[in-house]
C-alpha cells in the first residue's frame, strides 16, 4: 500500500472529526427552554411525551381532517373530546404564546407558520 | 348462468344494496342565497351585509384599491345583472360576493386543490395549501376573489379573535359563512341585513323558506350563460 501512514492518519482524523459530537455530550442541556405550563388544567389533550414529539404532526392531521373534510371534534385516547380549533381550543389553556410554543421553537430554530393567520393573546392586551 | 342473467343479477343486487344506503345517508343539502333585490335597494346607502362580513372574517380595510380585499361589496345592478332597462334601478347597487358555483372554475385551475367544492355546494378554501398563483382570479369570472399582496394584519379594523386572519400571498373570498353553518348558525350577512333581504338556506328542501321563493319569484343568476351555474340568486 502507498501512503500508508497518510492514508491511516486521515482514517483516523476522520473518524475523531466524526465522532466528536458522540464524545462531548454535556450530561444535561442547561439551556433547555422551561415551559410555563398552564395553570388551570393538569392535562393536554394527549400525553406529555406524545404532545412533546408529535403535536406538529397531531396539529396538521387535524387541520387537514376539519378543513377538508369537516371533522370539528377530536376525540382524544382517553374519550375526552375537544373542538379542532387552534385558537380557541389550544390558545386558551396556553394563553401565551411567547412562554410555550416560542420558548420551544425558538430552542430548535423552527419557524411555524400557524401565527400568521391564527390568532393568540399578544403581549400586553 | 348465462352471460345475460348474470348481468341482470348483478345489476338488480347493486340497486338493492345501494338504495337504502341513500335513504339513510339522507338528502344531500345544498345551500344557496336569494338576495330579493326590491328589498335591497329599498334602503339606498346602507352597508350593513358587507361591514358585518368583513368585522367577523377579519377582513382588512386596505388603504390603496389595488390592494382591497374584499368578500362581500356592492355594485351597481346595470353590471351585475346586464343591461336593466328599469327606471328604478339606475345607480342602485346590491350585494354581490362568491356565487358557489356549481360548476366552479375557480376549482378546476387551482393547481394545488387549495380551493374545491363540498358536497353542500360550498366552494371552500384551505389557505393552507393556497400558493398564491392567482389562477383561480384570473379564472373567476365574478371578481370574488382577493390576493393579499401584504400582509392585512395591520389593516384589521377590530381583529375577531374568533376567526383567523390571512396571509400576505394566499387569495381569499367569501366562505358562505361555512364556520357558522357548522355550528347551524345562518350567515353574518344574512343576519346583518335589517331590510331581510337576504335569505339562505337549503334548496334541495322543497319545504324551505329559499326554495319556496325561487320558486315563485322570478330568480336571476349572475351571467348565466358561462354554465357557472351560481348559488347566489338575485329574485325579483
Amino acid at each position: 500500500m502507498f501512503d500508508k501512514g497518510k492514508v491511516l492518519g486521515g482514517i483516523f482524523i476522520f473518524l475523531l472529526c466524526a465522532s466528536l459530537p458522540f464524545l462531548f455530550v454535556p450530561a444535561k442541556q442547561k439551556d433547555m427552554p422551561e415551559l410555563k405550563l398552564p395553570e388551570k388544567e393538569k392535562a393536554c389533550i394527549e400525553e406529555r411525551l406524545f404532545m412533546r414529539e408529535k403535536h406538529m404532526r397531531l396539529l396538521s392531521l387535524l387541520r387537514d381532517e376539519k378543513v377538508r373534510h369537516g371533522e370539528r371534534f377530536y376525540k382524544s385516547r382517553d374519550g375526552r373530546v375537544f373542538e379542532v380549533d387552534l385558537s380557541g381550543t389550544c390558545m386558551r389553556c396556553h394563553e401565551r404564546k411567547e412562554e410555550f410554543c416560542d420558548r420551544c421553537h425558538g430552542y430548535m430554530g423552527v419557524k411555524p407558520d400557524c401565527f400568521f393567520c391564527h390568532n393568540y393573546r399578544r403581549t400586553g392586551t | 348462468m348465462r352471460r345475460r342473467e348474470f348481468l341482470r343479477l348483478a345489476v338488480s343486487s347493486i340497486l338493492v344494496l345501494v338504495s337504502p344506503v341513500r335513504v339513510l345517508a339522507g338528502r344531500q343539502k345544498a345551500w344557496a342565497m336569494a338576495i330579493d333585490v326590491e328589498k335591497c335597494i329599498a334602503n339606498k346607502g346602507c352597508n350593513d351585509c358587507v361591514e358585518a362580513c368583513h368585522e367577523t372574517h377579519n377582513v382588512p380595510s386596505m388603504p390603496e384599491k389595488r390592494h382591497e380585499i374584499k368578500w362581500i361589496w356592492l355594485q351597481g345592478i346595470e353590471e351585475v345583472l346586464g343591461a336593466q332597462k328599469r327606471e328604478d334601478f339606475k345607480e342602485k347597487e346590491v350585494p354581490v360576493m362568491c356565487n358557489h358555483c356549481d360548476n366552479p372554475p375557480c376549482v378546476k385551475v387551482c393547481p394545488t386543490k387549495a380551493t374545491w367544492r363540498r358536497e353542500d355546494g360550498v366552494v371552500m378554501m384551505d389557505y393552507h395549501r393556497c400558493i398564491g398563483c392567482r389562477y383561480c382570479m384570473a379564472a373567476c369570472p365574478y371578481g370574488a376573489r382577493s390576493f393579499n399582496f401584504l400582509d392585512p394584519e395591520p389593516y384589521i379594523k377590530n381583529l375577531n379573535m374568533g376567526f383567523p386572519r390571512r396571509t400576505k400571498g394566499v387569495v381569499e373570498k367569501c366562505n358562505f359563512c361555512e364556520e357558522r353553518l357548522a355550528k347551524d348558525l345562518l350567515p353574518i350577512c344574512v343576519l346583518a341585513c335589517k331590510e331581510k333581504a337576504l335569505l339562505f338556506g337549503d334548496v334541495n328542501d322543497p319545504e324551505s323558506e329559499i326554495g319556496r321563493l325561487l320558486r315563485k319569484k322570478m330568480a336571476l343568476s349572475r351571467k348565466g350563460h358561462l354554465g357557472t351555474r351560481p348559488r347566489v340568486f338575485y329574485v325579483f
